[in-house]
């Protein structure tokens, strides 16, 4: 047991070297992006940027709302990354890219759609409709959410990564046909502020609005979209991943010590 | 070692799920049942005149159609685990991908063989002609794509803790594309419509079933090894 207790701390930091080291410096640069980054993007969204002229002050919610779509997609393409990798090399990293990819998505994909509900109570007069877009940003969250429950359900860690590599490879194949198929579709009333505007739809799309008509806007999109598409999620999955190896290293830890 | 070919391991796969059918009845009979049952449900839960049946009738073919679907798929692959015969598949010297297929081929045809017996008794129930080629051709993609993601996604759940409450979670999200596009083509086919406002939908569950059959062929194999 003596013996046990000497060689174990050595043992712990070979097979983890980055714990001796703390966090990285590029992460506490990273981190102090973002915080800074968010504290502008809500700056330029909230003060600089010019009020609607036709849907007022609800309309800053935009600045979120449609950069966090990206920072989720941004996200959850990791996963498939993640997945494919884990697939083909089998090492664990690949699969808590993944599972940090989903994690972080859902959690952006879900900010989205409550920014985009509250938007949408005073613009359509209803928190939420069965509009094509909001349909399929439904099913994304509930098809991650899947993902999630799958892991949830199978104990032997092996196992459990491929299958949700498998898994996650599925779900964004549908999710952006999903997404595609309804993006054609012409019967939105969603605004389609980024991508080809259906013509002959412009009086179906309510609380559309032009990117250049109020002052600041474009400026106030542009950096909110750096921070919350590629900085917010860039962050959020770094320190997911890192929590990951914590929670394995105790497992590890645990399972040595209740052995002896 | 010598391989079987790989499409006489698919046939023989696919004749030894339809042998174990023919002799026990138990797949056919607890999803038939279930269809029926579950149009019968629908029946009464929409008391519907005329116009409101034809726009109904495509939701509940297809709503009862996933759910019989996924029924048969819990039961077809906990059989296959409960009596070892994944496990024998696996030793035996063939290509996994033909496992696939042969499940699959399997799983496929009694889907079909439910939807067979659903349609005129829909046709009765609702009053409305579904004996129609387009509508016929709508059931067959749909029911294909259900049939490959079913049988990737019934193999991954059957190994897992919760089984048979996992598959439908995973599998409904996964099939919505598809069960869309079934819905709004057999909806038109029923409506009447003009083809060409529609037949983008057939195209894109055939584009969906494409991609689904070549997704299970590259990753059947990680979801049974060892």
């Amino acid at each position: 047991m003596s013996t046990m207790d000497q060689a174990t701390p050595m043992m712990t930091e070979s097979a983890a070297p980055e714990r001796a080291a703390g966090t990285p410096r590029l992460l506490v640069v990273l981190t102090i992006a973002t915080v800074l980054g968010v504290i502008f993007g809500l700056y330029m969204g909230l003060v600089y940027a010019g009020t609607d002229v036709m849907q007022g002050e609800v309309q800053r919610l935009f600045y979120i709302h449609m950069p966090v779509y990206f920072g989720a997609a941004l996200a959850l393409g990791v996963t498939v990354v993640g997945g494919i990798q884990y697939l083909r090399t089998r090492q664990v990293k690949w699969d808590t890219l993944a599972l940090a990819g989903v994690e972080v998505g859902i959690a952006l994909a879900i900010v989205n759609l409550v920014t985009g509900s509250i938007w949408a109570r005073p613009i359509w007069n209803t928190w939420w409709n069965w509009d094509p877009r909001l349909t399929s940003a439904a099913i994304t969250i509930l098809t991650y959410a899947a993902y999630l429950m799958l892991r949830a359900g199978i104990e032997n860690p092996d196992t459990r990564r491929r299958f949700a590599a498998v898994y996650g490879i599925l779900a964004i194949v549908t999710v952006v046909i999903t997404v595609v198929i309804i993006r054609i579709r012409p019967d939105t009333i969603h605004p389609v502020v980024v991508g080809p505007t259906a013509t002959g739809t412009e009086a179906m799309v309510q609380g559309d609005f032009e990117l250049d008509a109020t002052a600041g806007v474009g400026a106030a999109l542009g950096i909110n979209m750096i921070v919350w598409a590629i900085l917010v999620p860039i962050t959020l999955m770094w320190y997911r991943i890192r929590l990951e190896n914590v929670a394995e290293r105790v497992q590890m830890m645990r399972a040595k010590y209740l052995e002896s | 070692m010598k391989r079987t070919p790989f499409f006489h391991t698919v046939a023989s796969i696919a004749r030894k799920d339809l042998q174990v059918e023919l002799r026990s009845r138990e797949l056919i009979s607890s999803m038939g049942l279930f269809a029926l049952l579950s149009i019968l449900v629908f029946s009464f839960a929409l008391e519907l005149n005329r116009i409101a049946r034809i726009e109904a009738v495509s939701g509940v073919l297809w709503v009862t159609i996933v759910f019989a679907s996924l029924l048969g798929l819990n039961r077809s692959m906990a059989m296959e685990r409960e009596n070892g015969g994944l496990d024998a598949l696996l030793i035996a010297p063939v290509n996994r991908a033909a496992i696939f297929f042969g499940k699959m081929a399997g799983n496929l045809v009694f889907m079909l063989t439910v939807a067979v017996v659903l349609l005129p008794v829909i046709n009765v129930l609702y009053d409305i002609s579904l004996f129609r080629p387009w509508l016929l051709f709508t059931l067959l993609l749909g029911i294909v794509g259900f049939a490959t993601v079913g049988t990737l996604l019934a193999t991954i759940t059957v190994q897992t803790r919760a089984r048979e409450s996992l598959l439908p979670i995973l599998m409904l999200p996964v099939a919505l594309p598809l069960l869309l596009g079934a819905l709004r083509a057999s909806a038109s086919v029923l409506n009447d419509a003009p083809l060409e406002q529609w037949v983008a939908w057939p195209q894109i569950m055939l584009v969906l079933d494409v991609i689904f059959i070549i997704l299970g062929f590259l990753l059947f194999e990680f979801v049974i090894e060892d």
